[in-house]
């Protein structure tokens, strides 16, 4: 059975969002999304070998959020996320090899194996912050645009959130806060119609869309294709300028399909919780091949260029993992430091 | 609450010395905040009431005239929230005093004390801090009942990575308070209602009362008595009449609850080989569990009879003046069981 297909009725094509964007800025898009899809198809194919200890939550299918809002962010723009960690760190431009390190979890990881997959961090690039607790980091980014407008400083700050998040309350409280204060800060919802094995059926009322409930919280909100990297782009640009400019925060709920399982490597549809045609129907509407198809259609693109790119994503992504693999792994007399800052 | 009022006020002790500048416990506290705020632009403080000319006892009033309302003010009921949007002001240069009516509604806010503040520092590999102070006092009296006057130290005492506070005298209030700001670290400070109204000894500008260290009250030979915060207060009362009898003992205010001076205690149960120890929370697994275990550990052979506690029954806390009476432990149960241990 079929619950959720992808919405033909209000797609619009990529064009419809190009606009003026120079075609080294459209090809930068791309390439991010497609890096991003190799380095979690590569995670899945080691993922077997149990070297990498850590619970991981693929964004694969969903790349075109995470990366349609960072090309709008400049570096010192901070984003925080829940435990789909990769997709914004990614995006966002963390360091690859402190990447990998962090999920062997050896000693060089970006948190020294601390956190593992669902705590990744990249201050330097602006990758603030992530929590484990769905709808944990949502108060915290607040927190830091509030800081942000405290101190004087032209950041903006973005909490990527999924849709089960919208039924914790602390979120509520955040944008409650957000819209009063008009704080400069991007709510960014992904909405992928399951937590875990739940469909959103079984968990908010029918009819009743997620942005809207923030509308009436007194948040500038928008719904956009989460399959198109060009409309979350230029959703993002406005709520980013909306923000600097203090007219407060914004809630882009982006949908979009997860085509792997909540956690783990594959999919495990078979399972029983979702059919596995649905996966199918969303995989015609691939984020990283639609858009490759309109680039080459513009000539913007071509296949050798894209070859390229292949091999040299595929180069990095095996240098990293190596690196990862020879790094050491934590002394016990890690464990004990950093309690309290002093 | 005309009563609750009138139940504080018969409290009040008046300041044994009359040397130095005698401020009120609330007054202390307000200076503190005030000494902060001026002294670091980074500080600000907000919470429910704030604002209020006669609200957060006295401790917030009129700062919003003198610093503003983006640096002091009032905030939505949103316990949880608001401590997560600390954690990330603070995650990011700025210095948050979060303060509460009751600690009672902390209990709504501990997923982002314990699962977020608390691990902060150690979580990003101390490539981040979070440095925060989240500030309660205790409720009781005049109907208060179950959910109005918890004391939730010994809950949050078992969480890594927060330091909690809990002062007795106007003196130390406002000194840990400014410890407490300049701590890189969450902290917890938990007050007692009843002592409010409390005068002391409070020296004028900054000065350091450092955390994680207890203090002698009062010295003798008989036991050591381990407490913090208003039951501190009623033991000293016991032990200031019983030493007329010529029961003499260690009275030790240990002001931190986390991290623990453990060097005092046992130093002092090194001494007289028996410890009383007491607590405004609950028994079982509370604040006297852990440092019961601790001088067992550590000072085992300096015991001479077993340890025993003090603290609230394992029930929760009642209305009505019959009740707590029943309930919450008095001077004439701490004198009876200072006695029978000096006698042991």
């Amino acid at each position: 059975m079929i619950r959720y297909k992808y919405n033909e009725t209000n797609k619009k094509g990529f064009g419809d969002f190009a606009g003026k964007l120079s075609a080294q800025f459209l090809t930068s898009i791309f390439r991010s999304m497609l890096r991003i899809r190799r380095i979690e198809e590569a995670i899945e194919q080691e993922y077997p070998k149990d070297q990498m200890k850590t619970p991981i939550h693929l964004v694969i299918g969903q790349e075109a959020t995470t990366v349609g809002v960072c090309a709008a962010l400049e570096k010192s723009d901070f984003v925080l996320c829940t435990h789909r960690t990769h997709g914004p760190y990614l995006a966002k431009g963390g360091d690859l090899d402190a990447f990998f390190a962090e999920l062997y979890c050896k000693a060089t990881g970006c948190v020294g194996s601390r956190g593992g997959s669902m705590h990744l961090l990249d201050k330097d690039a602006g990758v603030a912050g992530s929590s484990a607790i769905v709808g944990g980091s949502t108060p915290i980014g607040t927190g830091m645009a509030l800081s942000a407008r405290m101190q004087k400083e032209d950041r903006v700050t973005v909490v990527f959130l999924g849709d089960a998040a919208t039924e914790e309350g602390a979120v509520w409280e955040s944008l409650n806060f957000a819209a009063l204060k008009k704080l400069p800060v991007i709510y960014v919802c992904e909405n992928n119609f399951y937590s875990v094995c739940s469909p959103i059926s079984a968990r908010q009322p029918a009819g009743i869309e997620i942005y809207k409930k923030a509308e009436s919280f007194g948040l500038q909100a928008e719904k956009v294709d989460g399959s198109n990297a060009l409309e979350v782009y230029r959703a993002a640009k406005r709520a980013k300028q909306r923000a600097l400019d203090g007219r407060g925060p914004t809630f882009i709920e982006s949908v979009a399909y997860r085509w792997r399982g909540h956690g783990g490597a594959g999919d495990d549809s078979a399972s029983g919780y979702r059919d596995g045609d649905e996966v199918g129907l969303w995989q015609k509407h691939c984020p990283v091949e639609t858009f490759y198809d309109y680039l080459l259609d513009a000539d913007i693109i071509n296949k050798s260029g894209r070859e390229k790119m292949e091999t040299d994503i595929r180069s990095e992504i095996e240098k990293s993992i190596e690196f990862a693999i020879d790094s050491p792994e934590p002394r016990e007399a890690d464990l004990y430091t950093h309690l309290y800052s002093e | 609450m005309p009563w609750a009022e009138a139940l504080i006020k018969s409290k009040v002790k008046e300041a044994k010395e009359a040397d130095g500048r005698i401020l009120s416990y609330s007054e202390a506290i307000r200076e503190a905040l005030t000494l902060a705020l001026e002294l670091d632009p980074k500080t600000f403080l907000l919470g429910q009431g704030v604002n209020d000319p006669v609200g957060m006892f006295g401790v917030t009033t009129d700062l919003y005239k003198k610093f503003g309302e983006e640096r002091v003010f009032d905030t939505p009921l949103s316990e949880e929230g608001l401590t997560g949007i600390c954690v990330g002001a603070a995650m990011t240069g700025l210095r948050p005093i979060y303060l509460h009516n009751r600690p009672d509604f902390l209990l709504c806010a501990f997923n982002q004390i314990v699962n977020h503040a608390a691990k902060v520092s150690w979580s990003d590999a101390g490539k981040s801090k979070a440095p925060m102070v989240i500030w309660a006092a205790i409720g009781r009296g005049w109907g208060g009942g179950s959910q109005h006057s918890q004391a939730i130290q010994g809950l949050l005492m078992n969480a890594p990575g927060l330091k909690i506070i809990m002062p007795s005298t106007p003196y130390d209030a406002k000194g840990l308070m400014l410890s407490a700001i300049a701590d890189n670290n969450p902290v917890l400070i938990f007050e007692h209602r009843w002592m409010m109204k409390n005068k002391g000894v409070v020296p004028e500008g900054i000065y350091n009362v450092p955390i994680g260290k207890g203090i002698y009250r009062r010295k003798g030979d008989n036991l050591t008595i381990v407490g913090t915060s208003q039951i501190l207060d009623v033991a000293l009362n016991a032990v200031d009449r019983l030493s007329e009898d010529g029961v003499t003992a260690d009275v030790i205010d240990l002001r931190t609850l986390k991290p623990i001076d453990e060097e005092i205690i046992i130093e002092s149960v090194g001494k007289t080989g028996k410890l009383l120890v007491l607590d405004t929370g609950w028994t079982t697994g509370g604040v006297c569990a852990e440092i019961g275990c601790l001088v067992a550990e550590k000072a085992y052979h300096s015991l001479k009879a077993p340890i025993r506690r003090i603290a609230l029954p394992d029930l929760p806390h009642p209305a009505g003046a019959a009740l707590e009476s029943y309930f919450y432990p008095d001077e004439k149960k701490i004198t009876k069981a200072i006695k029978e241990m000096s006698e042991e």
